[in-house]
């Protein structure tokens, strides 16, 4: 069986699944932000649900348009908080506390290896990092696990990515997420789990995982699953959590695999407007192209080490007099981490915004929208039209190196020149 | 559970722009929605009496773009009995599901002309062109999703499993 099989498997109790099978499983966390859940809410109380099943399977977290942006972003943020009093709901995040849903909920261990975790959010499938079953569904969703704590899914069939050897200086798990997309296209992987083994896998971090696994639906993937090995098995046990290692059988079919040898990566740009528009940053330099706005950032690339990478590249730098640089810490977590190790000191010097966490810009909520004409390099995840905001305004995706470079050198630049 | 009706027929990729127009977003009522079913493609489509009990063929990736549910509610409330298409987008599979539009997947779609009657029966996979009187055999639903059609949508059927007892 492949890491898919295995784990709907078991949360169905059978020996074996099958790609196209349709099961009714319990969901172990469903999740849902304040874009999603009031539709979820109402749709809740519109069937007549008094009592959520299991309040303590829902999280609830306020993270697109906070700290409020608006009175109609106040006015829902208040019906979560107002939901997660009434239902006593633990897991509900308020400002101060908070941060982006798919940052928090690994590090604070509400989500684990192995869980089956349905999202009213496309990118949930970035706790595919932990070996959990973790894909996007529908508010309506959302409000059936809140009647009967269920959902029904189809089995779906994998791809293998098979990674070898390990990343050379600068090159990130962002670079070889954005080269997959490109290879795969972007509905390359349509109701499929896309499933990355093979010996380079042990050379990848966490945050690396979660950066990978993010952006799996980039390339129309319902989930993007990692085995659990050695490092995920620390990572839990950092959160008092005690997980078995998970690898899929040796038999395992796949619908289609590809190779991939990390040394041979370079760091990658996506152009717009499609995640898979990948140039090599060596070719993507030679385009001189200016930069208005740099944001790092996202439930992609907000976490610890993409702060310490861009940190690496600000330090003795400054961000070039025509550009605005915004940092976003992917939660108050890795804020106060940033902080305690200096780096939200490098970027004050580097003259970058720091802001506190939220969605924010990375679907033109706040904090940074684009106007006519804008060119934004950005470590998020989506590049569509008007993405950050004005129609006529363009996104290029990148990793937080060469994000960084560009910040200082005002167009987009390769880090290793620095 | 077997259906029969008139096709209506449309091409690949029809999108969830296409299929509601997010300017008429601003209302949830499904029979509001209906009216605009398919409006930038087909103006008019929504409003006609014919649509009531037909059928809508159409090609590859029926239903991409955004995630909203009004698409197949308003292809529902329009008074669609069914959506066969060569694929669907994975969102839009759900959320058919979800509030009861009965949709199949059929490769040889090509083969359907505007006005054919079609009648497709669920239960045992079987798609009959009567016009052409040519037959196809598909996918039988599998059970789990007949019993969803049959409670009338997802939620429907979670209060019925829950016995109607939300508390
Ligand atoms: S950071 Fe961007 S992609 Fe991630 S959840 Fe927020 S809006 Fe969505």
């Amino acid at each position: 069986m492949t890491l898919a099989e295995k784990i709907l498997s078991r949360k169905a109790g059978k020996k074996s699944v099958e790609p196209g099978e349709y099961l009714l499983l319990d969901v172990d966390v469903a999740l849902a932000n304040d874009i999603t859940a009031p539709i979820a809410i109402e749709n809740f109380k519109k069937y007549g649900g008094k009592k959520v099943f299991s309040p303590e399977k829902l999280v609830l977290v306020p993270d697109h348009f906070v700290p409020n942006k608006d009175i109609k972003s106040a006015m829902q943020v208040k019906l979560l908080r107002d939901f997660a009093k009434e239902q006593e709901i633990k897991n509900f995040f308020e400002v101060g506390r908070m941060g982006i849903e798919h940052v928090i909920l690994p590090d604070l261990g509400i989500v684990k290896s192995g869980d089956l975790v349905v999202g009213a959010d496309s990118h949930t499938c970035t706790y595919g990092a932990l070996g959990a079953f973790a894909t996007g569904v529908g508010s309506t969703d959302i409000a059936g696990v809140m009647l009967i704590g269920k959902i029904w899914l189809k089995v779906p069939e994998s791809i293998k990515i098979e990674l070898h050897g390990s990343f050379n200086e600068f090159v990130t798990a962002k670079d070889l997420i954005l080269k997959i997309i490109s290879i795969l296209g972007v509905d390359g992987a349509t109701y499929k789990s896309i499933e990355f083994l093979g010996s380079g896998v042990e050379n990848i971090t966490m945050d690396g995982r979660f950066t990978i696994s993010n952006m799996a639906i980039e390339a129309g993937g319902k989930t993007g699953l990692f085995p659990v090995d050695e490092r995920t098995v620390e990572y839990e046990k950092e959160r008092n959590i005690t997980v078995e290692k998970m690898y899929p059988d040796e038999d395992a079919k796949y619908f289609k695999s590809l190779n991939i040898d990390l040394k041979t990566l370079e760091p990658q740009v996506a152009y717009p407007f499609l995640p898979s528009n990948c140039k090599n940053i060596s070719e993507a330099e030679k385009d001189r192209i200016k930069v208005d706005q740099v944001v790092i950032g996202s439930c992609t690339n907000g976490r610890i080490e993409d702060l310490r990478l861009a940190a690496e590249i600000f330090k003795n730098h400054r961000v070039n007099p025509d550009v605005r640089c915004i940092i976003i810490p992917g939660s108050q977590e890795v804020y106060k981490q940033a902080l305690n190790e200096g780096l939200i000191n490098i970027f004050m010097e580097a003259e970058c915004a720091v802001s506190t966490p939220t969605c924010g810009p990375c679907l033109g909520g706040h904090m940074g929208i684009l106007a006519k004409d804008e060119i934004a390099v950005s470590t998020t995840n989506r590049n569509f039209v008007g993405r950050m905001g004005h129609p006529d305004s363009k996104v290029f995706l990148a990793s937080p190196a060469v994000a960084a470079a560009s910040a200082i050198k005002g167009f987009i630049a390769d880090p290793r020149k620095l | 559970m077997k259906i029969e009706g008139k096709c209506f027929v449309f091409g690949d990729n029809v999108n969830t722009d296409e299929i509601i127009p997010a300017r008429y977003l601003n209302t949830s009522d499904p029979f509001e929605l209906a009216k605009y079913c398919m409006e930038d493609i087909r103006p008019g489509f929504g409003k006609r009496e014919d649509i009531k009990g037909s059928i809508i063929v159409a090609g590859e990736n029926f239903g991409c773009g955004s995630s909203r549910e009004h698409a197949p509610i308003a292809i529902k409330a329009a008074g669609i009995s069914c959506v066969i298409a060569k694929s669907f987008a994975r969102i839009f599979f759900r959320n058919a599901i979800n509030i009861a539009l009965p949709i199949v997947e059929l490769k040889e779609v090509e083969e359907f002309d505007e006005g054919d009657v079609v009648e497709v029966d669920f239960e045992n996979g079987i798609i009959k062109n009567k016009t052409k009187n040519k037959t196809y055999t598909v996918h039988s639903y599998p059970e789990l999703l007949r019993e969803i059609l049959k409670f009338g949508g997802w939620l429907e059927y979670c209060l019925k499993k829950s016995g109607g007892d939300t508390e």
